[in-house]
């Protein structure tokens, strides 16, 4: 059967503000609203358009983390997903032991493609989905605006500095989504319902081979330096003034 | 010891300013010897600029055909087997180039990677953002014999160009695949200043409310000699386009003067100019966000506001 694989990274909503403890231990998450992060629901979307002009038959969504990421993995299925794979861990998991188990997955799964978000917006890595492909030994099609199937090739419009560039790989191929690719569709109540019946399967990290291992400490968090808040001007003469005033005009 | 290996990037003909950032960043480095690798195909003039960045002792010029696009599936296997030899810190920049390299490089050495290192602390200790820049971690991979990592560049000075390094033509031996083919890069070409390095920037928001209307910040940024940039609603709405933007998933930036037109302030715009020298706000809503960490602010309607400016500008 062709398939797509999704990660899904449960994170700390993007509406949150977050803060740094002030023991500089971390950063206060309790409590905070947790959400599927942006990117990957964007790449979820994708994959479910992929499946729905029939070029694929099974969307199977992927987390990795502590039983907490079910809520999202239900999430994911309301959307439309087919079924879902909890990798279990219980420790802090880096981007390239997220790309081995990914890699494991691959393995069973045989996926036509990876649909990954381009970055999760608590770590800001941008690493998991390049490692993956280069540990798969598959084309990596990053910060996708524009996903194209042709049988077993993919066009990809990619959001480079300099503008935007297409790309042509051979699949299977790993695909990381930025913002512009598509909208993703809301959930709809009966589908959260459905959702509730469709298999989540649960695995550990370590049935697929993979020890999760702290490499990079965090030492400690600081909260950023802070700008001054400064003035409000009158009007455009006072503004022009100002900026003659620091030599900036 | 260290021994800092450093990606270049460039377009075929000319250095990007991104790889004397990045020598900046690995200069910091106590004891460090600074390595630039120049990949492509036909790079004699570029690494002829990275041999002037002062603070690079050596340059390697590694020519081939399959090289030319610098696809990060071809450059990966090359640069590893680069990096196999004696090096302790592999770099690159913080920009889409570097990101869909260096973690490819990072996966294939079996190494960790750090990215967007806005400070170094020691060799083994370094600074990033997370959470949007929310908050900056210190992390540590003192066990590590090869780290790679991404500098952000808007942390750094440009290295000037005043050293001296040889160039040295080698060749790698790695097997490159077949499997990724570039087939187009399309972008806007202007004359006005490149945003990343930019001394001042004009940018607009979602309040532009059109492409047509945008000029606006267009006409202001020339009467300055400004780059322009966006925030993601105004390229999300299709006013500017996805190269002018600014923020955490757009271009992070650190000009002298930034001017925001008709942007709120969200998190996720500010993170990437919050190295900005001097910002200012034009915006209607007195509480919007922006004003928070704007330097000036003006309060009022950008449309006639923004005239306004252009003209007392162009009469002083
Ligand atoms: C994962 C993720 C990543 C993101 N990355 C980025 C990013 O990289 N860059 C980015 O910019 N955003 C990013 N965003 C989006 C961000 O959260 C905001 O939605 C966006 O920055 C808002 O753009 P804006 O300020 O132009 O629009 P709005 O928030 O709608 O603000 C428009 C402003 O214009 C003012 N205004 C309206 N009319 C006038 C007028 N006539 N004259 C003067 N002022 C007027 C209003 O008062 C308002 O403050 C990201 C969001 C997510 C979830």
């Amino acid at each position: 059967m062709k398939r797509i694989l999704v990660g899904i990274k449960r994170v700390v909503d993007y509406n949150v503000r977050v803060r740094v403890r002030p023991d500089g231990s971390g950063v206060a998450t309790e409590g905070a609203k947790m959400s599927i992060n942006p990117f990957d629901e964007i790449a979820l979307e994708e994959a479910l358009r992929i499946k729905e002009r029939g070029l694929v038959e099974e969307v199977v969504v992927v987390s990795i983390g502590s039983s907490d990421a079910q809520p999202q993995l239900r999430t994911a299925l309301a959307m439309g997903a087919d079924r879902a794979i909890l990798v279990q861990t219980d420790a802090a998991v880096e981007p390239l032991d997220a790309a081995r188990l990914f890699l494991a997955l691959a393995g069973r799964e045989q996926p036509l493609a990876i649909l990954l978000g381009k970055q999760a917006i608590d770590d800001d890595n941008n690493q998991t989905g390049q490692m993956l492909a280069a540990l798969w030994d598959r084309p990596q099609a990053t910060f996708a605006s524009k996903v194209e199937i042709d049988g077993d090739v993919a066009r990809v419009t990619r959001e480079v500095d300099a503008g935007l560039e297409t790309v042509e790989v051979d699949l299977p191929a790993v695909i990381t989504v930025d913002l512009r690719l598509n909208e993703p569709r809301y959930v709809k109540l009966p589908d959260i319902m459905k959702a509730k019946k469709k298999p989540l399967d649960t695995i550990s990290a370590t049935e697929l081979g993979v020890t999760p291992r702290q490499r990079v400490r965090a030492v400690r968090f600081d909260a950023p330096a802070a700008r001054q808040k400064g003035v409000v001007l009158k009007d455009v003469t006072e503004l022009v003034a100002a900026l003659k005033n620091r030599g900036l005009v | 010891m260290s021994h800092v290996l450093i990606i270049a990037e460039h377009d075929g003909r000319q250095l990007n300013l991104s790889t004397a950032k990045c020598v900046s960043c690995a200069v910091q480095i106590p004891n460090a010897q600074v390595t630039v690798a120049v990949f492509g195909q036909d790079i004699e003039a570029v690494a002829a600029s990275a041999a002037l960045i002062r603070g690079v002792t050596r340059v390697l010029r590694i020519e081939n055909p399959a090289s030319v696009h610098l696809l990060s599936a071809v450059i990966a296997p090359q640069a590893v087997a680069l990096a196999r030899c004696a090096y302790t810190h592999v770099f690159g920049p913080s920009t889409t180039f570097g990101k869909d390299l260096m973690p490819r490089i990072a996966a294939l050495l079996d190494a960790p990677q750090i990215s967007d290192i806005m400070a170094v602390d020691s060799a083994h200790q370094f600074r990033r953002p997370i959470y949007a820049g929310n908050a900056v971690l210190t992390v540590d991979v003192s066990n590590e014999a090869i780290v790679v990592g991404t500098v952000r560049t808007a942390s750094f000075d440009t290295a000037p160009a005043t050293g001296s390094a040889a160039v040295e033509r080698v060749s790698v031996d790695a097997a490159l695949p077949l499997h990724t083919r570039f087939v187009a890069l399309s972008g806007a070409s202007s004359d006005r200043p490149d945003l990343q390095t930019a001394s001042r920037v004009v940018s607009g928001g979602r309040a532009l409310a059109s492409a047509e209307n945008f000029k606006l910040v267009y006409e202001l940024a020339d009467a300055l000699g400004a780059a322009v940039g966006a925030s993601r609603a105004a390229v999300d709405s299709g006013y500017a386009p996805n190269e002018l933007q600014v923020g955490q998933t757009g271009k992070i930036i650190a000009p002298d003067l930034y001017i925001a037109v008709g942007i709120s302030g969200a998190i996720q715009h500010m993170t990437g100019i919050k190295d900005a020298k001097t910002i200012v706000a034009i915006n209607k809503d007195a509480d919007a966000p922006i004003f928070e960490s704007a330097d000036l602010g003006l309060v009022g309607d950008l449309f006639t506001l923004i005239p306004e400016l252009r003209a007392q500008l162009a009469r002083s």
